[in-house]
């Protein structure tokens, strides 16, 4: 009634100025997030001269260098200079590899987009389902059951369910393979694209490079998964309990639809709105997760990276690696908050 | 009234099971439903809304629902399972809610909403279904059933959502119609003209209406027959007409209480209840 022909106007307006606040807090974000590095690399007592010129340098060559990085200049000159360095993806040298370190994680980062992208997946199609029946099953074994595996999975830690996977599945079974990404016998077989060798495998239409990358991504990747499943399932437990209360479930059972409806199309329908940011959050939690499941497994991505630098105080290479987890933060909100409009037509500005 | 009725029940109790003893919701109702337009009035938790949906077999666990009797046209519903009622919902009896906000679901259009009902009942595919919904959104009088097809429930006024309720729940022609409430969340002018739109249709496809409501003014009005509730126990049926001259004290005690124009009063009387009432004196 008045509401589209008063309202039409307005709600283009909306959109636009939902978009723009998005922007606005994403930039904002992003200084905090670089203010934070930059301090982090001011207060860690490492001296960045001395890591540059070695121990056994002159006075003179100390004194040449600070000069040359600027650290006699004022601190917001400094970060100035930092966030210009940061803003021209100029993370500096790291010391351990002697390459720029932007170059080190743009080569580590797809192993763990890989590791966690898969993750995210067993999680949500998994998790989501098995909350759902938690819901619809409260009280009965069926909820008992997957809160007892959701507990599992978020008390146990990560670095000893994949130590426990290893022995099982991969010493004792024979399942799947060991640590690493590939056997050596299958290494620069295919070229690389998008640094994921799955991918990498299926572009060039290697099937036993792509079975053998897979068998060795399965284990890690199940049991990332199996911490974001026990988050989605807990989640969408609660969520989906708080649908079934409303009133349209009432209703769309009076209409005499199946519950096999009324659950899985009108209840989820909603819990999926309530979801996003939690799958979003979720697949940042598993890029940190990462470090812990990629030492376990040797696996060549940024958390095994991170740690590396850490255990070598390369702290260029650690504030370069923050700033990017950061990043994928600002991007996972961005990204939800696109998403949002998909799922509900409330955050949909119509004309 | 005319012919044999629609709905009988005789005895209906509901009883929610607890730790600390047995709540019982409605006790030993009994009524027959014809076509015609029965109000049942009451107070908050006298059982009303229970009745309704003990009828609809949407008591929801671990209430427990028995009856002496409790028959649709030839259908025993006291034997009914599960999917016997998911047949009979929306198709033979309909139940309209308070408040089209949350009655509606937020994310799914309304077209969609009224023809789902049409699909699950009638069949005959999505264009059939489309083609009933518009017809449908026509016959509850709104003007322009393309558009409002399209929209979603935040995107209408609440007395056109309460008109999209109809429509979804009247789609499948059925015999009997329960409204919960199905008024008391909008304006007072929005009301009358979605009451009106209710009887047209009630008294046009031969329909039994149950109005719930806790409006003795609107139930005298619109309905020929009035059960009042207590304590999940009928107290009391008249003729609508006749409710002004209603004998149970409890009755007596609401109509004193409400508020007249041209009448001053120092005080509103306020109901003294007697304990007695709940056990059916």
């Amino acid at each position: 009634m008045a509401g589209s022909a008063k309202g039409g106007r307005f709600r283009g307006y909306g959109i636009v100025r939902r978009i723009l606040s998005t922007l606005v807090s994403m930039v904002l974000t992003f200084l905090g997030l670089t203010i934070v590095t930059f301090f982090i690399g001011r207060v860690i007592p490492i001296d960045p001269v001395l890591a540059i010129v070695g121990p056994k340098a002159s006075n003179e060559t100390y004194d040449r260098v600070r000069l040359e990085i600027g650290l006699d200049l004022p601190l917001p000159v400094q970060y100035w200079r930092y966030l210009s360095k940061v803003l021209h993806g100029d993370f500096g040298t790291s010391v351990i590899t002697s390459q720029p370190v932007l170059q080190d994680m743009l080569h580590v980062f797809p192993a763990t987009l890989e590791l966690a992208v898969l993750a995210l997946i067993i999680g949500v199609v998994f998790g989501v389902p098995l909350g759902v029946i938690a819901a619809t099953h409260r009280g009965r074994w069926q909820d008992h059951l997957v809160r007892l595996l959701s507990l599992f999975g978020y008390s146990m830690p990560v670095f000893w369910l994949g130590l426990i996977g290893l022995l099982l599945f991969y010493a004792k079974l024979g399942w799947v393979e060991g640590p690493g990404r590939l056997d050596i016998a299958f290494d620069d077989i295919v070229p690389t694209v998008s640094g994921m060798i799955t991918v990498d495998a299926l572009i060039a239409g290697e099937h036993d490079v792509f079975v053998n990358a897979m068998q060795h991504l399965v284990l890690p990747a199940s049991i990332l998964g199996y911490l974001s499943l026990a988050y989605v399932a807990r989640m969408t437990r609660s969520f989906m309990l708080g649908q079934l209360r409303q009133e349209y479930v009432l209703a769309a059972m009076a209409k005499g639809l199946s519950g096999f409806r009324v659950i899985w199309i009108h209840a989820l329908g909603n819990v999926w709105v309530q979801l996003i940011t939690v799958i979003a959050l979720t697949f940042g939690s598993l890029l940190e997760g990462a470090v812990l499941t990629e030492t376990v497994f040797s696996w060549p991505g940024l958390g095994l990276y991170m740690k590396n630098s850490l255990f070598n105080a390369d702290l260029n290479a650690v504030l370069g690696g923050t700033v990017l987890v950061g990043v994928v933060y600002i991007l996972l909100n961005l990204i939800s908050d696109l998403l949002y409009p998909l799922f509900d037509p409330r955050a949909r500005g119509r004309s | 009234m005319s012919g044999a009725p629609l709905l009988c029940v005789r005895n209906l109790r509901v009883t929610y099971p607890s730790a600390q003893g047995d709540t019982h919701a409605v006790r030993d109702v009994s009524f027959t439903l014809g076509r015609e337009r029965l109000g049942i009035v009451g107070e908050s938790g006298s059982g009303k809304s229970t009745t309704g949906r003990a009828i609809m077999g949407l008591v929801p666990p671990p209430g427990r629902v028995t009856a002496d009797e409790l028959r649709l046209g030839e259908l025993d519903l006291c034997r009914l399972s599960e999917r016997g009622f998911r047949q009979l919902r929306g198709r033979r009896v309909a139940m309209v809610l308070q408040d089209p906000k949350y009655a509606l679901n937020p994310v799914m259009s309304i077209g969609r909403q009224i023809s789902e009902t049409h699909r699950a009942h009638v069949g005959g595919g999505k264009p059939a279904a489309r083609r009933a919904a518009l017809e449908m959104l026509e016959a509850v009088r709104i003007r322009d059933p393309e558009r409002v097809f399209t929209l979603f429930p935040h995107e209408v006024s609440g007395g056109m959502g309460q008109r999209a309720m109809i429509a979804m729940m009247l789609i499948a022609n059925p015999e009997v119609l329960i409204a919960d409430e199905p008024t008391s969340a909008l304006d007072a002018t929005i009301q009358t003209q979605v009451l009106a739109i209710l009887d047209e249709l009630v008294r046009g496809r031969g329909m039994g209406l149950i109005l719930i409501s806790h409006n003795l003014h609107l139930v005298s009005a619109f309905c020929d027959r009035v059960l009042v509730m207590y304590a999940g126990r009928v107290v009391e049926t008249c003729e609508a007409g006749k409710l002004r001259e209603a004998k149970h004290p409890y009755t007596r005690g609401l109509l004193d209480a409400l508020p007249e124009l041209g009448r001053r009063r120092e005080l509103l009387p306020q109901l003294q209840r007697d304990p007695a009432w709940a056990d059916g004196a």
